[in-house]
């Protein structure tokens, strides 16, 4: 049967390069933005707390480190097309296992710890793509109902908050490297997501998640295995769900198996970072820096004196102004 | 009814078999979900005989009511495709300000301005989505941050007024007529009539169909989708308001996190329901039955002693498989 289908070679080619460097520049356009919002914050803490330095910085890339995560684990699920509300339960899983598990325990078995607990995010991960794939039921919804079940299993391993991290642990997301400016935090955040997306984005497989958040159907009929690579998506988020888990046992020091806020707070930042829901679209940086915006809005407020619970008003209308912005802009572009 | 041509093998008669339950139940959706429900019932009186009876229904009805109307929230605006996440942060929010303001305002005084509170609330979820084209999804995640940040501020405000609660929510929402007669179902029986009746019978009920089915189509034969979206929106925030004072009633409480663990409910209610989460497809009776077995589970595995992890799991899990049954029995997806 496979005779009768075409190489892939037209999959990922464009349709005009002029388009393409048009499109390019267009997604590039959203991230650059974001860049600059993410810039203009820090000056604008610079400048209300002049004391803002390499410290400060440090712990907002550590308090980000989680909803970074988990924000590149919505993004992954998110461009082939689906959408994961299990992500803050799996979290709450593997943060637990992980935290049982390396209390008291040797570094040396600790990494084995870690190691283990990325697979069983894969693993996780996969069983929320394997149902969605023989339930027929919408994403949305098995995820949602298994968001259930992995918070259960969380509470089953850690009925209230305990466990430890392994040492290296904790100081590996601590701290700065090299220079003060540059966050242990930040630095583990980008070689991790880098290891794991760059080689993948360059690869068939990655091309296969875009072409099926894109349009299941011309991807199923370019050849793509559209389950497969739906299962994958959705392990892969698994993956960075459990990376998310981690450091949330890394920087706090025990494991909680109450899942955090997370899933939605991955939601919007994804759709913040450029990532279209519709699927297809985007890519994991948008979302990364959208969520040191959502964190570094926070700080600034607070520098200024607002109420600190005022900041999560001005979160979500910076949440929902620029997706409106964004929408207006792309409207006129069309219309014009 | 009338024997296809050729003879019939085993294995064909026992498809068409499974053919005619799968119209049966295509036709009358709700009988599955009806079904189900006898069957929990049933491991109810099983797990624990003697169980069953009038004040076991008395206390799943009201416990059903407020998961009902928040049900409704997300049943009407899953109809055209979206979803309304904010609306366990709106019925907080309404609760709380029903609470606080009663002592300085009386009790239809604090009512009042929750609901306008939480419409409100919704009509800028509805100008986000109608007239801007945020995702809904985005737009109520959003709305949820900004009204939970706003209830923190206000609790800090209102914390020396005190809060009291109202003697007429605590009737609505846990007070029982003639012994047995929840009083929520005054309230909700109408609610829940007036809802079926706009989703059946009349034009903004069929526009939201219309809309969840095939936007761009409803577009161009004149609908203006934007109108619908607001109204919708609207309408979904002051469910919610009205679902948090019937919930506030009934759980004599008032926190900023009081409704927070009825959103994922609200949704699986409407999805076992048989509304599915792309629209154009469903109703608020499923909705309805739905928020009774997700209250009837609970109940369920609360009496069979299950440690605390293995009902959430379960919970989960049969959310799943109902989810799953239903579109295959049904042929949806």
């Amino acid at each position: 049967m496979s005779a009768a289908v075409p190489t892939n070679d037209g999959l990922g080619r464009p349709a005009g390069a002029g388009l393409e460097v048009l499109r390019g520049l267009r997604r590039d356009t959203w991230t650059l933005a974001l860049w600059g919002l993410f810039l203009a914050l820090l000056v604008v803490a610079k400048l209300v707390a002049p004391g803002y330095g390499a410290t400060e910085l440090t712990s907002l890339a550590i308090g980000s480190l989680p909803i970074a995560f988990a924000a590149v684990a919505q993004a992954i699920v998110v461009i082939s097309g689906g959408i994961d509300l299990s992500i803050g339960a799996m979290m709450a899983l593997t943060s637990v296992v992980a935290a049982t598990q390396m209390k008291g325990a040797s570094p040396e078995f600790s990494i084995v710890v870690v190691l283990g607990v990325l697979l069983l995010g894969l693993l996780v991960g996969a069983i929320n793509g394997l149902l969605i794939v023989a339930s027929r039921v919408p994403d949305i919804v098995v995820t949602l109902a298994m968001s259930y079940v992995w918070a259960g299993a969380a509470l089953l391993v850690l009925n209230t908050p305990g466990g430890g991290a392994a040492d290296w642990l904790q100081a590996l997301i601590s701290g700065s490297l090299v220079i003060d400016y540059l966050p242990r935090a930040l630095v583990v955040l980008i070689v991790f997501a880098g290891l794991v997306w760059l080689p993948l984005r360059r690869s068939r497989l990655g091309l296969s998640l875009y072409a099926i958040g894109s349009s299941p159907l011309a991807a199923f009929r370019g050849g793509v295995d559209v389950q497969r690579t739906k299962v994958f998506a959705y392990a892969l988020t698994g993956l960075f769900s459990a990376a998310g888990g981690l450091t949330l046992t890394a920087s706090t020091g025990i494991g909680t198996p109450i899942p955090g806020p997370y899933t939605l707070l991955a939601v919007a930042a994804v759709v913040l970072g450029g990532v279209s829901l519709a699927g297809g679209r985007g890519g994991i940086l948008g979302p990364i820096v959208a969520v040191f915006i959502l964190s570094l809005v926070r700080t600034d407020l607070t520098f200024i004196g607002v109420d600190p619970n005022l900041s999560t008003v001005v979160q979500g209308v910076i949440m929902v102004g620029v997706v409106m912005i964004g929408a207006f802009v792309t409207l006129r572009r069309r219309t014009a | 009814m009338t024997s296809a041509p050729g003879a019939l093998q085993g294995g064909a008669r026992d498809g068409r078999r499974a053919a005619a339950i799968r119209r049966i139940f295509r036709d009358r959706p709700l009988l599955p979900l009806l079904v189900l429900l006898g069957l929990l019932i049933g491991s109810l009186q099983v797990a624990q005989p003697g169980m069953l009876g009038p004040a076991w229904a008395s206390s799943t009805i009201r416990f059903a009511v407020p998961l009902a109307i928040l049900a409704a929230s997300q049943t009407l605006t899953m109809l055209t495709g979206g979803i309304d996440l904010s609306v366990a942060t709106v019925a907080s929010m309404s609760a709380y300000i029903v609470f606080t303001q009663t002592p300085a305002q009386g009790p239809w005084v604090a009512v009042a301005i929750a609901l306008v509170a939480a419409l409100v609330v919704g009509l800028v979820n509805g100008v986000g989505v109608g007239v801007f084209r945020v995702h809904p999804l985005v737009m109520t995640i959003g709305m949820s941050l900004v009204v939970l940040g706003l209830i923190t501020v206000y609790q800090r405000i209102m914390v020396a007024s005190g809060s009291r609660i109202p003697p007429e929510v605590a009737w609505l929402g846990s007070g029982t007529s003639f012994g047995v007669i929840p009083n929520s179902l005054f309230l909700f029986i109408p609610l829940a009539a007036v809802l079926l009746f706009i989703l059946r019978r009349t034009g903004f009920g069929r526009l939201l169909y219309a809309v969840g089915d095939n936007e761009a189509a409803a577009r161009l034969s004149g609908v203006r989708v934007w109108q619908v979206l607001v109204a919708l929106y609207v309408l979904s925030g002051l469910l919610a308001g009205i679902a948090g004072v019937v919930y506030g009633g009934l759980t004599n409480t008032a926190t900023a996190a009081l409704a927070d663990g009825l959103l994922l409910p609200s949704v699986a209610a409407a999805v076992i329901g048989g509304t599915s989460i792309f629209g154009g497809r469903g109703g608020y009776e499923g909705s309805i039955v739905g928020a009774v077995i997700l209250t009837v589970l609970t109940t369920l595995l609360t009496v069979l002693q299950m440690p605390e992890p293995v009902r959430v799991i379960l919970f989960g899990a049969i959310i799943l498989v109902v989810a799953s049954a239903y579109s295959r029995i049904t042929g949806e997806t």
